[in-house]
């Protein structure tokens, strides 16, 4: 059996609003194989979100423990968190996120500089062929289609070979002719590089895409 | 809906305020100043001349002038007689001695306003005893007391007060030489009238009230100037006043309104950022029906409202700041300074506020009216290129006119006005050219080997949604100011060392008469001091040129000679060869004619040219009541920068030897103690001889331009705080955009560090270069300035650049990265889940 590279013990998430805690999730516990796919899927507002950001090192749980490719995120400084994700975690938004002041191949070129990649561009050329925009490359996000600034984001999400993808809701934003092209380059770019997938939805259809479809409701695991 | 839509923005739309609010203040602060001095001088006029009319003539008054003197006595009530003249006084207690103004009194003068002194008796009782009023400064430099002796002269007086103050007196009016007032009817006793002493004879009078004494002065005009006799009247010394410190006042408000539109800038770049950041907002309220037109009244709704507010704080701001103006300025004002609000000021403050800012803002949000319905849909930010909107057009119109007339209602001179707009769109231009030609060249040699971290700062400049332009000419502004102002004081400061250095002579001995020549010329040399010059001064008047007297020029108005030239007592030396100063350009020097030839004489060249004199004209002298013919021989150049006796006429040896004359010493000395005791000797033996020291007027020089220079830093400083106030509010601004770029950079693993570095090496680029800049352009003015004002080369102090292109680097850097410390403690998931 694989290893475990995502594993999440009895972790809660609690807000405080104006001195009243609002708990958001509550005593979640599973584990995500290396090279395996899962979906978390529920209503709006059950907690999806603020899992998604517990398990990619964008936030800190309240109580419980994080392990990701066994390392402990509790604890660790907002420095080390983003260490940890530059080294091991791509992201893919709803809402894309590209840098706006960045043109597509400098915006797929950022993970990689950032970690002190040589030739990041030559690299971050090849990625944007793979998803088909090697001639937008030069383009600003503000001059690309939603489409293809998805597909900007996928190449930007791979560009540091990550050992796990993180997508929150990835084809939202999209038409359904466009949301199918993405979804199919996403899993097709996924296979090739042997990474793990774990995606947030709302969409039943794409989360059946998955290994796994990890329910939540009321900030609890179904 | 303005007010609706304006709730969540309203802390940014201050910010923009925030940027005129200074330049208002300050022009605010300038009219109130001036508005009160004005009234001031209204008030205290009457003490400032301290007599009705006012007479005074540079020379010993000839007998028709004395017999005319006589005759306004006649029609007075009262008067008084004034000899004033620089000598030495020294102090017997102190064993020290300096060179002062001597004011030798007789009558009740003044008649209006009072000499203040301490105790008031000395004042009182002035004119009884042999006894004079010294003044306080110089009281306390040699810490002499009241009842100490003060020898001037051979005479030796008793102090009966120190003076505080006196018709006409600033703070600096005695600081090159300080003023002791002395009973005229003992100034004969010193001694100190001699042949070449320059005296300046004043005639106060006092009439009865409702003599019309303008009138007067204006019936006896030719007379008076027959006579060589200057008058002042209340009114006139009210306007004279009045017009030198509304030129300050104009000037500060120049300064003010260049820091206004520095602010509008910021305005401008401001109200572009949130109009494109409304897109949205705009493109829905589109969608709903609303008409291009109602979109942008909205948001110049709240503009006009924001402006408003501005100019309100910048007026209350201003009003508080004037109170403080008395406190900088008072040593070089001659009246009392009040300060109280002045209502017009204020109003035109809130006025100019609110329509400066609308008007900068007006250019970016024309753009409003092209915003799409689309938008919702889609964000486009491109809209059709602004130069086609034949609105913006007219809105640059109208800036333009509006700082025309500003300006020319500030200057009041159309050539002026156009200077000043020249060099404004010259700086302007200059800086707007860099921040282009900058973001061209980065483009297109981009250092693609650079480290990433500085790569991504670099590129941050030329980026959309950069603010390389508006800070660059913030920035490159400010500097620009700062740095003009020290190069000029340093300039003025190297001017006078510079004649101090190079084994030049530093010392001079005036007055001395041909009888102590001699002795005065050994004691020089016992002391072991070297006589490095030594000049034959005689003072003459021209009577005629080619024929021609004044009444005859003043009767024909087609001849090019002037008036002026037969004006005034001329100094005037005699040698046979030139001084390394002095460079012949036109004509031939001839430095010796025989006895019995027609004498020649050599003039400086721009006074010639002043006077309409030609190389060959024949001149008739007036030396002291002898005529002396002479034949213009050539035109002298003169560098005047030099601390050595320079002179308007030369004459060749052998015309005026044998005149009247007087003698000029001049020495090095090597220390302050030296020259001291070197002053002592001299006028312990021979009391008529004035001694001026370089050393010492260098450091009343330093003071006085320390002085000037924090009053014009004060004015400056609004400039400058605007500049970064600017920079302040750009940097925020941006800092709106920059939050979601560094989280999204956060999210993608970059360090605290790493976005700090970005940051820092941006402000850093920013910084050296707008510097960089302003000090290029502070180069230029300071040369410009150099060669036409100061006539002097100008070599710009390379520490001294260093210091302020590493200061405000550093600045931009700090403001820069201070501001962008908050983004670092956003959690990335926060800011995406706004999204």
């Amino acid at each position: 059996m694989a290893a475990s590279i995502l594993q999440l013990q009895q972790v809660s998430k609690n807000y405080t609003l104006r001195g009243v805690t609002i708990p958001v999730l509550r005593d979640i516990s599973f584990e995500i194989e290396t090279g395996a796919t899962a979906a978390i899927v529920g209503p709006s507002g059950s907690g999806k979100t603020t899992l998604l950001g517990l398990c990619a090192g964008l936030d800190q749980c309240s109580d419980g423990t994080v392990l990701l490719n066994e390392i402990a995120l509790n604890g660790l400084s907002e420095d080390e968190l983003a260490q940890v994700r530059n080294a091991h975690v791509g992201f893919i938004f709803q809402n894309f996120q590209l840098l706006p002041t960045l043109t597509a191949l400098e915006n797929v070129m950022v993970p990689m500089e950032l970690h002190g990649v040589r030739d990041a561009s030559g690299m971050a050329i090849e990625l944007l062929e793979k998803v088909g925009l090697a001639s937008r490359a030069a383009h600003y996000p503000s001059q690309l289609s939603g489409g293809e600034q998805q597909r900007v984001s996928l190449a930007r999400a791979f560009a540091n070979k990550p050992k796990i993808l993180f997508a929150d809701e990835p084809t939202g934003n999209l038409d359904a002719e466009t949301g199918q092209l993405v979804e199919e380059l996403l899993f097709q770019l996924n296979r090739e590089a042997g990474t793990t997938l774990v995606l947030v939805t709302h969409d039943l259809d794409l989360a059946a895409k998955t290994q796994r479809i990890i329910h939540i409701k009321g900030g609890r695991i179904h | 809906m303005a007010w609706r839509d304006s709730r969540k923005s309203r802390s940014r739309l201050f910010l923009f305020i925030a940027s005129i609010v200074l330049g208002i203040a300050s022009l605010v602060a300038m009219y109130s100043f001036n508005a009160n001095l004005k009234r001031d001088i209204d008030d205290q006029a009457a003490g400032l001349i301290g007599a009705d009319l006012e007479l005074e003539s540079r020379r010993k008054p000839s007998e028709a002038a004395l017999a005319f003197v006589d005759s306004l006595i006649g029609l007075s009530e009262d008067h008084a007689r004034e000899e004033r003249f620089v000598s030495m006084a020294r102090f017997p207690k102190a064993n020290g001695s300096r060179l002062v103004q001597v004011r030798a009194l007789s009558g009740a003068f003044p008649f209006y306003g009072t000499l203040e002194t301490v105790p008031v008796e000395g004042a009182l009782h002035f004119g009884q005893e042999q006894s004079v009023l010294v003044d306080k400064t110089l009281m306390l430099q040699f810490g002499a007391e009241v009842q100490d002796t003060l020898q001037l002269g051979v005479s030796d007086f008793s102090i009966s007060g120190s003076l505080i103050n006196s018709p006409g007196q600033t703070a600096f009016s005695g600081a090159m030489a300080p003023t002791v007032y002395v009973p005229l009817r003992y100034l004969e006793g010193t001694g100190l009238q001699q042949v070449g002493s320059r005296i300046e004879y004043r005639y106060y009078f006092k009439f009865p009230q409702g003599f019309r004494v303008d009138d007067l002065v204006k019936q006896l005009d030719d007379r008076l100037e027959e006579l060589q006799l200057q008058s002042a009247t209340i009114a006139s010394t009210k306007e004279s006043a009045g017009r030198s410190f509304s030129d300050v006042a104009d000037f500060m408000g120049l300064v003010g309104f260049i820091a206004l539109l520095l602010g509008c800038i910021g305005v401008s770049s401001a109200v572009h950022i949130y109009v494109r950041e409304k897109l949205v907002t705009v493109a829905i309220l589109r969608c709903l029906g609303t008409s291009a037109r109602q979109a942008f009244f909205i948001f110049l709704v709240q503009i006009a409202g924001i402006g408003l507010a501005g100019g309100i704080l910048g007026a209350l701001l201003g009003t508080m700041i004037q109170y403080f103006l008395p406190l900088v300025m008072q040593d070089f004002l001659p009246v009392a300074l009040s300060s109280q609000v002045s209502w017009p000021a204020i109003v035109q403050g809130v006025g100019l506020g609110m329509v400066i800012s609308i008007l900068f803002a007006l250019v970016p949000l024309v753009a409003v009216r092209h915003i799409s319905p689309l938008n919702t849909l889609r964000v486009n930010e491109e809209t059709a290129p602004s130069w086609k909107d034949p609105l913006r057009w007219w809105i640059y119109s109208l800036i333009v006119v509006f700082v025309v007339v500003f300006a020319r209602w500030q200057l009041r001179d159309w050539m002026q006005t156009f200077f000043f707009m020249l060099g404004i769109a010259f700086t302007f231009a200059l800086l707007y050219g860099v921040a282009k030609g900058f973001v061209y060249l980065i483009r297109r040699h981009f250092p693609s080997k650079w480290p990433y971290l500085w790569r991504q700062g670099l590129a941050n400049l030329y980026r959309p949604h950069n603010q390389t332009l508006v800070l660059l000419v913030s920035i490159g502004l400010g500097t620009a100011f700062i740095a003009t102002l020290f190069f000029v004081q340093d300039m003025l400061l190297e001017r006078v060392s510079m004649a101090s250095s190079n084994n030049q002579a530093n010392m001079v001995l005036f007055d001395i008469q041909t009888g102590q020549k001699d002795s005065v010329k050994h004691l020089t040399l016992d002391a072991g001091l070297p006589v490095m010059q030594e000049v034959p001064i005689v003072t003459m008047q021209i009577a005629a040129i080619n024929g021609h007297t004044m009444a005859d020029i003043r009767s024909d108005s087609t001849s090019e000679l002037s008036q002026r030239a037969f004006r005034g007592e001329i100094r005037a030396t005699y040698r046979d060869s030139l001084f390394e100063s002095e460079k012949i350009t036109d004509g031939k020097w001839i430095g010796e004619v025989m006895q019995g030839d027609t004498g020649q004489v050599s003039l400086e060249k721009r006074y010639a040219e002043r006077i309409g004199v030609q190389v060959g004209d024949r001149l008739l002298l007036n030396v002291q009541g002898v005529t002396v013919p002479a034949i213009v021989s050539s035109f002298r150049e003169v560098d005047w920068n030099r601390f050595q006796t320079n002179f308007r006429l030369v004459f060749a040896k052998g015309t005026i030897d044998q005149a009247p004359q007087f003698h000029v010493l001049m020495t090095r000395i090597n220390s302050e103690s030296e020259s001291a005791a070197f002053q002592q000797l001299i006028v312990s033996r021979f009391p008529n001889i004035s001694v001026l020291d370089l050393n010492m007027i260098l450091e009343v020089l330093d003071s006085l331009l320390e002085k000037i220079g924090f009053v014009i830093q004060f004015i400056g400083g609004f400039s400058i705080l605007t500049g970064l106030v600017v920079l302040i509010a750009s940097v925020m601004i941006s800092k709106y955009q920059r939050i979601r770029e560094n989280v999204l950079l956060r999210t993608l693993g970059a360090s605290r560090r790493q976005i700090l570095v970005i940051t820092l090496c941006e402000y850093l680029f920013l910084g050296v270069l707008a510097s960089f800049t302003g000090i290029m352009l502070a180069v230029l003015g300071s040369s410009l300035l150099a060669v036409f004002v100061f006539e002097t080369s100008f070599i710009p102090p390379m520490g001294g650049v260093l210091l302020l292109v590493l200061s405000v680097s550093a600045l931009t850097v700090f403001i820069g990265v201070i501001n962008s410390l908050s983004i670092l403690r956003q959690s990335p998931l926060e800011v995406l889940r706004k999204e």
